[in-house]
């Protein structure tokens, strides 16, 4: 009997569950019994950061600073300055980039002051016009990649301007086009680090796992503790949550470089510093663009999220309109987000594709080609912006500048839209939100909330055990410990509770979606390119259209989450089955077997690893849109960060709840890519 | 005293090495270290290192191609990296036209390799985001030499090795054989004295790598580099190579000129190797010819001492008189007949 215990792993599996609802059903809930719960001994902790957080901020090592207001020196702690002047570089260039494209006078107080900018009206950075701007742009994509980007970067920028979205749209650009390469600059830098040295390498991994699962609010918190709010503050948190990917990628490029190209570096007599620049960062260019092309995308995702700290634009605009499900107002800011997106991505694809003509031997006029065509753009815009002062006399210059809000728009369309829907389908969406609710939902949130601590325990250390020995069993016990220590372990099971849920529904979707996809090229290459396209919108986006159908529910929160980490688990499902090499097919054919034994029996567990993987990644997307989902209301951990963000003593408990969070998904990323690591062994794959 | 200067100058070795040690582990200093030089690799293993040379002593003469000849895990490659220095040697000494290498800073490294080495890569080594005229001019340009002129010099190389009109190719749009040209003319670029080639042909089909053999010597007998050449395909040494070094387990079995090989071979492994070698591959028409006898009728054909047997074989079995046989100066020094050729062609040539 032990014997076969022993040997295969299901029954140790079985054995697993038995042992598992035993503990369930028979240890009682009582709070005062440590096998139902934990004491909170970490209860303190959150006041041990947020103390010595102030302690750094206010009283570490004090420097005399001058004061030109009361022209006097005066006692100021070091690490508040530095963080004072790192934020005034950057609100100096976000506001110098806004100030190009929308005009005003911050700039020009930088280098004077306000007094002097009040006495002299005129000194005052005029607006391009908003056909200036477009035309630029269209300019540059022309001059990256050709005709066709130029038109869709047009058509997006002309769509930006006439829905009235001018404004906060340039200001998110001009947010982003400060953090993204920031970003891109601070994640080459650690790449190369972690290249060169391998022991930056072994501290980086683990900080770098744990930054893509701590939730982004958790950033918010410190960020504005040590930053204030404004632009500048949702700039840095941008940069902190977009570097990562950059780092992690670059390492990946510079590893896979071969070392061949490396010595013929050096037998070319490169300096140390030539192999860089000259052979290895341009050899990994391939996968320093994804990340590149990453950080855009984060930066995206995080301008909605940044807006909470004080960042002007579209996320803004979106948080408020959504608050007051104003629908259609919100689903053409996001179409405007989208767009951004989107452009910037393709134009930084485009520009690294780029391939220097250099022998062409180009007169003047085509070497400045394009410095022209910009020149010819600039004064025809400011013509037209002109002749438009004549037209519109009253009011606003629409060919100079079309105000926040007043363009054409769609909102009463969509939201007469939603108006119908809700109408025509109030009583059979209400009936199958209420089901839902109350027969699906809510007894599962109670089930995991009757879970005793040392069931769970018990549960996920014992899968650790089976699946990777003591070694992942102890790393899983540690991180639900930490969890079990705090004093939110029950929100904590409401958040798997979420997470479980929308891994279970969007798994079994990408599955099955993904393997209908994979058997035929073309339609892999389809839904891949869905999944790309999805992947560019801001989580955000998921949240508006889920909001016109099922309004302020666990439901929606729950479907949101599911479209959201739905992308992972095909993209992964498609990918696993398409990389099954095509000698196993022919193998399997000639076996005789028919296309669903060979699925079975070849393709699915060839596949499975990196299912897994996929899996895996669901469920960092679904962790990190709980938290998403807490602004529609939830009472899980993610709550508890937003309700910390405009806490006075929130730091503490920000970061704490944040790594909570972050606990969960690497208790199963542990799990997962344990056992998917060992299957590609096994398979021979890895 | 004149030809005294140059007798002595030809006799300095370019590349000269002294017991030189690789070993690879943590602890490879200091195992190395309380060996006194005598390497067990079996001992080294046990203790987790891994021994890739193990007291490898040569020279190589000017103009000359000496091949390191080993399978794979011999120690080939790794010999060849510890003379460009692209992995630091563990002990032993080695000298590139007198000066020792092994010590060199890493400022005074980077100027012998602008100024006098070139490789060539079993895996091509091209940079993949330049075009090959890029790829040519690269040693020159980290050399700082300006735009205008390493393009230029790029230009001549990629004339060299007939490549004309790919200038703007990328790597990848080249076949196996067109990029290791790139290669080659890269690493020629600089006009180095002393050429590495570490398995050049070992990744192309087989006809394309007889194709650039021939190549290769047509390139060495016009600009008579001194080269280090590795590979683990015996034809291809015995081809082309001047002197062969035969590796096995980190260790020299023999060094000699691919005849000498043959013939001789010096140990057990060696001897496998050159079993299956057809001796009018690699011999001489020297070894085999008869003394020249005064007033004999002779063909009108006349024949190098040096030339090897299966090259001139065809000829001389065409004719049925004897063949002369004559050295650098034309001065007849023996005969050859139709008989010789046949015995080494089908004659028991083992048993000598």
């Amino acid at each position: 009997m032990i014997e076969a215990i022993r040997e295969r792993k299901s029954l140790q599996f079985l054995l697993l569950l038995a042992i598992f609802f035993l503990m369930y059903f028979f240890i009682p809930q009582n709070e005062s019994n440590w096998l139902w719960r934990l004491p909170p001994l970490f209860k303190t902790l959150p006041t041990l950061i947020n103390d010595s957080v102030n302690f750094v901020m206010f009283d570490w090592w004090p420097i005399q600073v001058y004061d030109p207001e009361i022209e006097e020196y005066e006692d100021k702690p070091l690490f508040g300055q530095i963080t004072r002047a790192f934020s005034s570089v950057i609100l100096f260039l976000i506001e110098f980039i806004r100030e190009i494209i929308l005009g005003g006078v911050k700039t020009i107080v930088t280098f004077t002051s306000w007094d002097w900018a009040t006495e002299n009206k005129w000194a005052r950075w005029p607006a391009l016009p908003w056909t200036v701007v477009t035309g630029g742009m269209a300019i540059l994509a022309y001059a990256l990649s050709g005709i066709r980007l130029a038109i869709f970067v047009m058509f997006a920028f002309i769509y930006i301007a006439v829905f009235g979205q001018w404004e906060p749209s340039m200001k998110t650009l001009s947010f982003v086009l400060v953090a993204a390469p920031v970003a891109i600059l601070i994640g080459l830098f650690f790449g190369v680090w972690a290249y060169k040295s391998k022991t930056v390498e072994t501290i980086i991994n683990p900080l770098l796992n744990i930054a893509q699962i701590v939730p982004h609010f958790s950033y918010l918190i410190p960020v504005m503790v040590f930053f204030g709010i404004g632009d500048h503050a949702g700039a840095i948190a941008t940069v902190i949550f977009a570097t990562p990917p950059m780092v992690r990628l670059t390492l990946l490029g510079l590893k896979k470089v071969s070392p061949e190209v490396a010595e013929a570096g050096l037998m070319a007599g490169c300096t140390n510093r030539q192999l860089l620049y000259k052979v290895l960062i341009p050899s990994a260019r391939r996968d320093i663009l994804i990340g590149v092309n990453q950080v855009i995308m984060q930066c995206l995702a995080m301008v909605v999220i940044a807006s909470l700290i004080g960042a002007k634009g579209l996320g803004n605009d979106l948080l408020i309109a959504l608050n007051r499900l104003r629908i259609g107002q919100a689903l053409e800011i996001g179409i405007c987000i989208v767009l951004i997106a989107i452009v910037l991505d393709r134009l930084s694809l485009a520009w690294a594709d780029k391939q220097k003509d250099y022998f062409a031997d180009l007169s003047f006029k085509e070497r400045h080609k394009y410095s022209l065509m910009f020149l010819v753009v600039f004064v025809i815009g400011i013509i037209v912006a002109v002749i438009g002062s004549f037209i519109f006399k009253e009011g606003f210059n629409y060919l100079n500048l079309i105000p926040h809000n007043k363009g054409i728009t769609t909102a009463n369309f969509w939201q007469s839209g939603v108006d119908w829907i809700w109408d025509t389908f109030f009583y059979s969406l209400k009936g199958f939100n209420e089901w839902f609710i109350t027969s699906v939902l809510v007894p599962t949130k109670l089930a995991f909330l009757g879970m005793p601590v040392i069931a769970t325990f018990t549960l996920l250390m014992g899968v650790g055990y089976i699946v990777g020995g003591i070694r992942s069993a102890l790393i899983v016990g540690c991180f639900l410990l930490f969890i079990a220590l705090t004093e939110w372990w029950d929100r904590a099971l409401i958040t798997s509770y979420l997470m479980t849920m929308a891994v279970l529904i969007s798994g079994s979707i990408g599955i099955i979606v993904g393997t209908i996809c994979a058997q035929h090229p073309a339609s892999s290459r389809f839904i891949l390119t869905v999944c790309d396209t999805f992947q560019t919108f801001p989580s955000f986006i998921y949240l508006i259209p889920v909001m016109m159908l099922f309004g302020v529910t666990d439901t929606s929160v729950l479907i949101a989450i599911v479209v959201y980490s739905t992308i992972p688990a095909t993209r992964y499902t498609v990918e696993g089955l398409r990389s099954v090499p095509e000698s196993l097919h022919d193998a399997g054919s000639m076996s005789g077997v028919n296309r669903f034994q060979r699925w079975i029996s070849i393709e699915l567990p060839m596949s499975f690893p990196h299912m897994a993987l996929g899996i895996n990644q669901t469920v960092v997307f679904a962790l990190s849109m709980v938290i998403i989902g807490a602004m529609i209301g939830t009472d899980d951990l993610g709550q508890l960060i937003l309700k910390s963000l405009s806490d006075k003593e929130g730091v503490g408990n920000g970061l704490i709840l944040g790594f909570c969070v972050a606990c969960i998904g690497l208790a199963v990323d542990q799990i997962l890519r344990t056992w998917a690591n060992q299957r590609k062994k096994a398979l021979g794959l890895a | 005293m004149s030809s005294k200067v140059k007798t002595s100058t030809s006799e300095n070795p370019v590349i000269r090495c002294e017991s030189v040690y690789k070993i690879f582990g943590d602890n490879a200093a200091s195992m190395m270290k309380s060996s006194g030089g005598d390497v067990d690799a079996a001992k080294f293993e046990a203790a987790g290192c891994i021994v890739g040379v193990n007291n490898a002593s040569f020279e190589v003469y000017s103009g000359e191609l000496l091949i390191i000849m080993g399978l794979s895990g011999s120690g080939k490659s790794t010999l060849l990296r510890c003379i460009s220095r692209l992995t630091k040697s563990t002990a032993g000494k080695i000298f590139i036209e007198g000066e020792e290498i092994t010590s060199l800073s890493n400022k005074k490294l980077i100027k012998l390799r602008r100024s006098k080495m070139g490789m060539v890569f079993q895996s091509f080594a091209l940079l993949p985001h330049k075009t090959v005229l890029e790829n040519i001019a690269f040693p020159l340009q980290v050399k700082g030499i300006s735009t205008d002129e390493s393009m230029q010099r790029a230009k001549e190389m990629i004339d060299l090795v007939s490549l004309t009109g790919r200038e703007n190719y990328f790597p990848r749009e080249l076949s196996g054989g067109q990029q290791q040209r790139v290669g080659i003319a890269r690493s020629l670029a600089i006009e180095p004295d002393i050429w590495f080639l570490d398995e050049p042909f070992s990744a192309l089909d087989p006809l394309i790598r007889k194709e650039m053999q021939d190549e290769f010597l047509r390139l060495q007998n016009s600009l008579n580099k001194t080269i280090l050449f590795v590979t683990h395909d015996f034809d291809e040494a015995l081809r082309l190579a001047d002197r062969i070094a035969i590796m096995k387990d980190g260790i020299i079995e023999q060094l000699d000129t691919p005849a000498n090989i043959v013939l001789n071979p010096a140990t057990e492994y060696v001897r496998k190797f050159t079993e299956e070698v057809p001796r009018e591959k690699v011999l001489k028409i020297e070894s085999i010819m008869d003394a020249y006898t005064e007033g004999a009728d002779m063909s009108d054909l006349r024949i190098s001492k040096d030339s090897i047997i299966g090259s001139v074989a065809e000829s001389v079995l065409n004719t049925n008189r004897p063949v002369a046989v004559v050295d650098e100066s034309d001065k007849i020094v023996g005969m050859i007949q139709r008989s010789n050729i046949i015995n080494t062609l089908f004659g028991n040539g083992h048993s000598e």
